[in-house]
């Protein structure tokens, strides 16, 4: 597998990054060089083994029903770099394909 | 600052020495340490407040905290209320510049731990964006450098607080570690680092990078000041679902011992082709000294090792490109609005001017493996390959204590060295990165310092010690005998 410059063009899509397009080639040679080498998997036998994630944690135990105050309104919105009364503000989208 | 956390605690309890005057201490040294470029926030006003406030409490006859005036700096990639958090990133600052960071609105529950056992934060340090790199350059604000040798990185990613312990500016630091983010630098500035057990330390407020690997753990000066400030941080968090019931094990009290009846492991595939002569030379040092304070010394073989670069770059990416898609420029954080202003235009306008090249290189690796059509083959493959790195590691464990090896390949790199190439710089967590898959603990101890040359000085060699799970007492207990034949040393200018 090798990826090629609309690879990363089409991946930049699906990941919401607007890339330089002077930055585009480069990237398209690291990647590939990084896909090649992590490619090194397929040769792994892995016949019968299940998918794995740490089992050290023995049950991820529940906390307790009790209701509890989260942030305020007011102090999630402090750090928003843009607001409109009582909520993010976002650029309109319905019309987006 | 040459005395161990614990005895300094001690000091400060008894009122031989005050909390104020430790604060001073760091901050000097911290105003000093500027050229190394490892600390991007230092509160010096919020750190005297609560050194007086201690001071006074113990005056009034008041409990302190087990550590009770000890000046920590923590990685900026830990959420601090009031003080910024930036993870070095540009993405979570309002302009770009450091001053202009996210404030939190609530403190890690590593932070709020401190601040109950009485430490005094005193900075925030730099380190790789989002801490993603080995080489604490990937940062917005500019590389970190050695207190070693100023020509070479401290490593990565949590640079910044390894130099922070080297320089002897504060006697511990908080790290994470998601593939050897604390042991990597921890080894080449000569200082204590642990990676937790998965599931030993709670994440809450750690900004996530890999969500099955990362864990947060104590550098430190020597052996016991980790063991005592892993105390403080271990332990069941209701806020982290991932974080376990499991009982803390007295950590100080493993430090005295021993090593008598422990069997360690060595793997030969940590001593294979790549591995520098002198890092080898140190490290078998270090296991010469484990074989004279009683452990027995066996092989044994860790055969999927080899894989462990490849799997992890699959795995921490898929899982990056996923935590990471929560900074869109719309709650937090840098916002950018594009030419074309509808939604996608401004997530795509604040995503790419806030992350700098590697973090966009690991998204754009992350969508690729987990995009359809490349699931199986690359990330489903890797959670497989990842279950065979366990399951060597078991095998193992069933015969050994704990397997000992070094943490690095080399010595500390020089700046810019593998900045151009991405590969040769992931090739540097070759050591640390099966412990981090396989969810076990980790440290690394001082093993001694490389031969100076003509071209090199002499720099530090750390020694990797791993165990099965939550066997953190036992990995002190060998640490503590490597120590004893190898007491930590402080680089020339800051001793």
């Amino acid at each position: 597998m090798s990826i090629e410059q609309h690879d990363v063009r089409h991946l930049a899509r699906l990941a919401k990054l607007a890339l330089d397009e002077p930055d585009i080639p480069a990237l398209a040679t690291e990647l590939a060089r990084i896909v090649e080498y992590v490619a090194e998997l397929a040769a792994v036998d892995t016949t019968g083994v299940e998918p794995w994630l740490p089992g050290a944690v023995p049950a991820a135990p529940l906390r307790p029903d009790t209701p509890a105050r989260g942030l305020s309104a007011e102090l999630a919105l402090d750090q928003a770099p843009r607001r409109r009364e009582r909520a993010f503000a976002v650029p309109a989208f319905v019309d987006d394909e | 600052m040459s005395e161990s956390v614990p005895s300094l605690v001690s000091g400060v309890q008894a009122g031989r020495l005050s909390a104020e005057a430790l604060t001073e201490g760091a901050l000097g040294v911290i105003e000093r340490a500027g050229p190394l470029n490892a600390f991007l926030h230092v509160d010096g006003e919020g750190a005297r407040a609560a050194a007086r406030g201690l001071d006074e409490r113990r005056v009034r006859g008041d409990e302190l905290g087990p550590l009770a005036g000890i000046p920590i700096a923590v990685k900026d990639s830990l959420c601090t209320q009031g003080m910024p958090t930036t993870a070095a990133s540009r993405s979570l600052t309002r302009d770009g510049s450091a001053r202009s960071g996210w404030r939190p609105p609530y403190d890690a529950t590593v932070v709020s731990r401190l601040r109950a056992a009485g430490a005094v934060i005193v900075a925030k340090t730099n380190q790789d964006e989002l801490a993603m790199g080995s080489s604490s350059e990937n940062s917005a604000f500019g590389a970190v450098k050695n207190p070693w040798d100023l020509a070479r990185t401290p490593g990565g990613s949590s640079g910044g607080s390894a130099a922070a312990v080297a320089c002897r500016a504060t006697p511990l630091a908080l790290g994470s570690d998601t593939g050897g983010s604390i042991r990597q630098p921890a080894a080449l500035c000569g200082v204590v680092g642990i990676k937790p057990t998965y599931g030993r330390v709670s994440r809450y407020g750690l900004i996530a990078f890999g969500s099955s690997l990362d864990q947060v753990g104590p550098l430190a000066t020597d052996v016991r000041s980790a063991a005592r400030l892993l105390g403080v941080l271990s332990g069941h968090d209701p806020l982290d679902s991932t974080s376990a019931t499991v009982p803390v094990d007295d950590y100080e009290a493993a430090c005295e011992r021993g090593a008598r009846g422990l069997r360690i492991g060595v793997p030969s595939e940590y001593f294979a082709s790549g591995l520098s002569p002198e890092v080898e030379r140190a490290v078998r040092a270090g296991l010469d000294a484990l074989r004279d304070a009683g452990a027995t010394i066996v092989d044994v073989e860790l055969p999927h090792t080899r894989y462990g670069v490849a799997t992890y770059y699959v795995l921490a990416t898929a899982e990056a490109s996923s935590n990471l898609a929560r900074l869109d420029g719309v709650r937090f954080g840098l916002r950018v609005e594009a030419e074309r202003g509808n939604l996608d235009g401004l997530y795509g306008a604040s995503r790419s001017a806030g992350f700098g090249r590697e973090v966009q290189r690991r998204i754009l690796l992350g969508t690729f493996v987990l995009s359809s059509g490349y699931y199986d083959a690359y990330y489903a493959k890797a959670q497989r390959v990842r279950a065979l790195v366990a399951r060597d590691f078991e095998r193992a464990f069933a015969r050994v204590d704990a397997i000992a090896a070094p943490t690095s390949p080399t010595v500390a790199f020089r700046l810019g060295e593998r900045l151009t190439d991405p590969l040769a710089m992931y090739l540097a967590d070759v050591y640390t990165l099966p412990a981090s898959l396989a969810g076990l603990p980790a440290l690394s101890v001082p093993a001694g310092l490389s031969t100076a040359t003509d071209a090199d000085p002499a720099l530090p060699v750390g020694l990797q010690l791993i165990g099965p799970a939550f066997a953190e007492a036992s990995l002190l207990a060998l640490a503590a005998c490597v120590e004893a034949a190898c007491p930590p040393s402080t680089p020339e200018p800051w001793a």
